[in-house]
């Protein structure tokens, strides 16, 4: 299969044939994206939750770096597709020492794998694996480095269009790490992508990229500044291991300035909804009240992740 | 042997002659231009008719990878692509494994390479023990085993006051000091150049202010010291503006860049393509423009390959894990001909730069074809284009951005101490 290297994930019909990014996706295949997982949505609250859509299929769940959420809603997402799914935790430190990503993936292609389901410490991994896999295997990005989770960002899309129905009206905050955050990049270039047309970060510098801006946000350093008449607040995971170097002083510090409470909530829109892609440090970037209050929509994110997964494994299976 | 070149393009920047001129070599070196000697007759005459004749090229920076890395590349092999790029004149830095910093490493290094009787080679002899930044080498020992300067190759070299007492030392004997600038805590982890591009891509990020800060301690250790410094690999604005002002006020340093940085920039990694993992790393545009006019203007003074064979085992990985480099032997004449083709500066003047320039920061007789000098040629098309792939290079190292893409200037012949060592059809 011809790939445009301009634009590794779709086919020369303009389809989509892996997803690695969000970035370089036309509108239309998000729209197609959000709009196949919506039907989905129906499948997972039937009695018998399956369809045969990835029926006698192999999906390889391909870990190079420890993840329970993810990992777990996407083999249920393939389940519910009767797809065969084996998952693979590989082990980084031994994976160093011998086999490369290359080579285990060539093995696992010989196995008549369909699908890889790839995540890995490292940015752009899965644009190699997809690079040097066979004509006919999809590779999904279940996360890279801080390159990319499109997965996350587009159940976050579902999750703000279920709640707010048109995107192209809406203001929206991004809060917390940014620097290190793929989830914030997917997030962003969704949201361009559907036509947001406000987008803020909100953090310290130090966890703010260099030219953000260029990604089409606006950066605001004042969280209340920044919350000001939002419609929808994106909370960050902030990694415990940032508090160890110079970024941040402390998780107090942090908390007082960049988590979200309730009267800082209070800011924002009185309808606003506060996502977050989980899992929560409570009292870190988010306090409790907020996290369980009636803003929240952060249980619902994790069943539409679900939906969104299977909508992504039947519109890549069928391309 | 006597060796008639004949009816080519003459163009000697050291001597300022760009003109059609015979060339005539007897017992390796020149003996006349122009006109024949009375009583030559050659043993073998190349017919130069629509060349070049230059100098063969002097490139400062060459990665042998022996001793240590001999499964990424081996002398022969690397050698053999210096001279198909017209590389005559090589200095390769002391970061094999290990480093070149013991006498006895500088000899057989010297020894192997010169029985391959092809391209000169000059190592550059580790600064410190190991490339470790603590213990000073013995450098007049490594000069007399053929070093002809000091570095840490990439290594950092993290405490000032070994950098400090190392450029003391140094100037003690007059020997070269070549520093590559960058502070190695603020480059902590990076990969690719604090900007769009690597925000874009999540890559961590080395920000310009690791090379400035660096490029300061070194400018003002120099000028305390009085040590001869060359600053290797240049990759800023920035740093460009810092050493034209010092060389303004006076500062006798000298400096280099890498023939792929006056070229390529951050956008060029697209999709994370590995083979621009490179050590500095890829800056903005205008990063690069001000290389391209620092060069022009001689605020650096030579280009040079960086040559850095990986293998594809090394190379073939998510791009923060590839390692560094580019293979850049046979690329460093058509990578020249095209800066000095776009900047608009005659060939002559872009040819210094690889050639007189080089030499003269190398501190070497070569680099000029006067009479009397040593026959070290290098014979080329300037007008051939060819297709860089893999077949094409001699290199084990096929590491580089420039991979399916159309080059200008092919490499017919070259010389080493009148000798053939080359020749393609």
């Amino acid at each position: 299969m011809w790939l445009d290297p301009s634009n590794p994930q779709l086919n020369k019909n303009g389809e989509l044939h892996h997803l690695l990014s969000i970035e370089g996706l036309p509108a239309n295949v998000l729209w197609q994206i959000l709009d196949t997982a919506r039907s989905f949505v129906g499948v997972t609250q039937r009695e018998v939750k399956k369809v045969p859509l990835l029926r006698g299929k192999a999906v390889f769940n391909l870990f190079f770096e420890p993840s329970t959420r993810t990992r777990t809603t996407f083999e249920i997402a393939a389940k519910r597709l009767s797809a065969d799914v084996i998952n693979l935790a590989i082990n980084v430190s031994s994976q160093t020492k011998g086999e490369s990503v290359l080579d285990t993936v060539a093995n696992l292609s010989a196995m008549q794998a369909d699908m890889f389901i790839v995540r890995h410490a490292a940015s752009g991994a899965p644009y190699l694996i997809a690079r040097h896999v066979a004509p006919e295997i999809h590779v999904i990005n279940a996360g890279d480095g801080r390159h990319a989770h499109p997965t996350q960002g587009l159940l976050d899309m579902f999750t703000i269009r279920h709640y707010k129905e048109n995107l192209s009206n809406l203001r929206v905050a991004i809060v917390g790490d940014i620097l290190h955050s793929r989830v914030a990049r997917s997030q962003i270039h969704a949201l361009t992508t559907l036509g947001c047309p406000e987008i803020r970060v909100i953090g310290p510098r130090t966890l703010m990229p260099s030219q953000v801006e260029s990604l089409g946000v606006h950066v605001y350093e004042d969280m209340r500044q920044g919350l000001k008449g939002v419609d929808v607040v994106m909370m960050l995971r902030l990694q415990s291991e940032r508090m160890q170097g110079a970024l941040l002083p402390s998780a107090q510090e942090f908390f007082k300035y960049y988590g979200l409470t309730e009267d800082k909530l209070a800011l924002a829109r009185p309808d606003a909804i506060v996502l977050h892609p989980g899992p929560m440090n409570r009292g870190v970037e988010i306090d409790s009240s907020v996290a369980d209050g009636a803003h929240s929509v952060i249980l619902p994110q994790v069943t539409f992740g679900i939906a969104i997964r299977m909508a992504v494994m039947s519109i890549l299976a069928g391309n | 042997m006597k060796i008639h070149i004949k009816g080519g393009r003459l163009i000697d920047p050291a001597n300022g002659i760009d003109a059609n001129r015979d060339v005539y070599i007897a017992a390796g070196r020149v003996v006349a231009i122009g006109e024949a000697p009375k009583g030559y007759s050659a043993n073998r005459t190349i017919d130069a008719s629509g060349l070049a004749v230059c100098p063969g090229l002097v490139d400062l920076a060459a990665r042998l990878r022996e001793p240590g890395f001999e499964y990424m590349a081996t002398l022969e092999s690397e050698m053999q692509a210096a001279v198909a790029g017209g590389v005559t004149s090589l200095a390769c830095p002391p970061d094999t494994d290990p480093p070149l910093d013991e006498p006895g490493l500088v000899e057989m290094l010297k020894f192997r390479a010169r029985s391959l009787n092809q391209a000169h080679v000059y190592p550059v002899g580790a600064l410190t023990a190991g490339l470790k930044g603590a213990r000073l080498t013995e450098m007049a020992e490594l000069r007399d085993a053929g070093c002809v300067a000091f570095s840490q190759g990439d290594a950092p070299m993290t405490d000032n006051q070994v950098a400090f007492l190392a450029m003391q030392y140094a100037a003690t004997f007059g020997f070269a000091v070549w520093l590559r600038p960058q502070d190695a805590m603020l480059a902590r982890n990076g990969v690719a150049h604090d900007g769009q591009v690597a925000t874009r891509l999540g890559l961590p990020a080395i920000p310009v202010c690791a090379e400035t800060v660096a490029l300061s301690s070194i400018l003002i250790l120099a000028r305390e010291t009085g040590a001869r410094v060359h600053l290797a690999r240049l990759s800023s604005a920035e740093a460009v503006k810092m050493v034209r002002q010092a060389k303004d006020l006076g500062l006798a340093v000298t400096s280099d860049v890498a023939a792929h940085h006056v070229h390529l920039s951050e956008m060029d990694i697209g999709y994370f393509d590995p083979n621009c993992h490179v050590t500095p790393p890829f800056r903005s545009l205008r990063d690069r423009d001000a290389l391209r006019q620092g060069l022009a203007d001689g605020t650096i003074d030579a280009l040079c390959s960086d040559h850095t064979p990986v293998d594809d085992d090394a190379k073939q990985l998510p791009f923060s894990e590839a390692e560094s480099g580019v293979t850049g032997l046979e690329l460093l004449l058509p990578l020249t001909l095209k800066w000095a083709e776009e900047t608009g500066l005659p060939l002559a003047h872009g040819l210094a730069r690889i050639t007189s320039d080089a030499a003269r920061v190398l501190g070497i007789d070569a680099g000029h074809l006067a009479v009397g000098a040593i026959a070290d040629v290098c014979i080329f098309d300037p007008a051939y284009y060819w297709r860089v792939d893999r077949a094409a290079l001699r290199s084990q190292g096929k590491n580089t951005p420039f991979l399916g893409l159309e080059v200008k200037g092919k490499v017919r012949w070259t010389l080493v101490e009148g000798q053939v060592v080359y020749e393609s059809r």
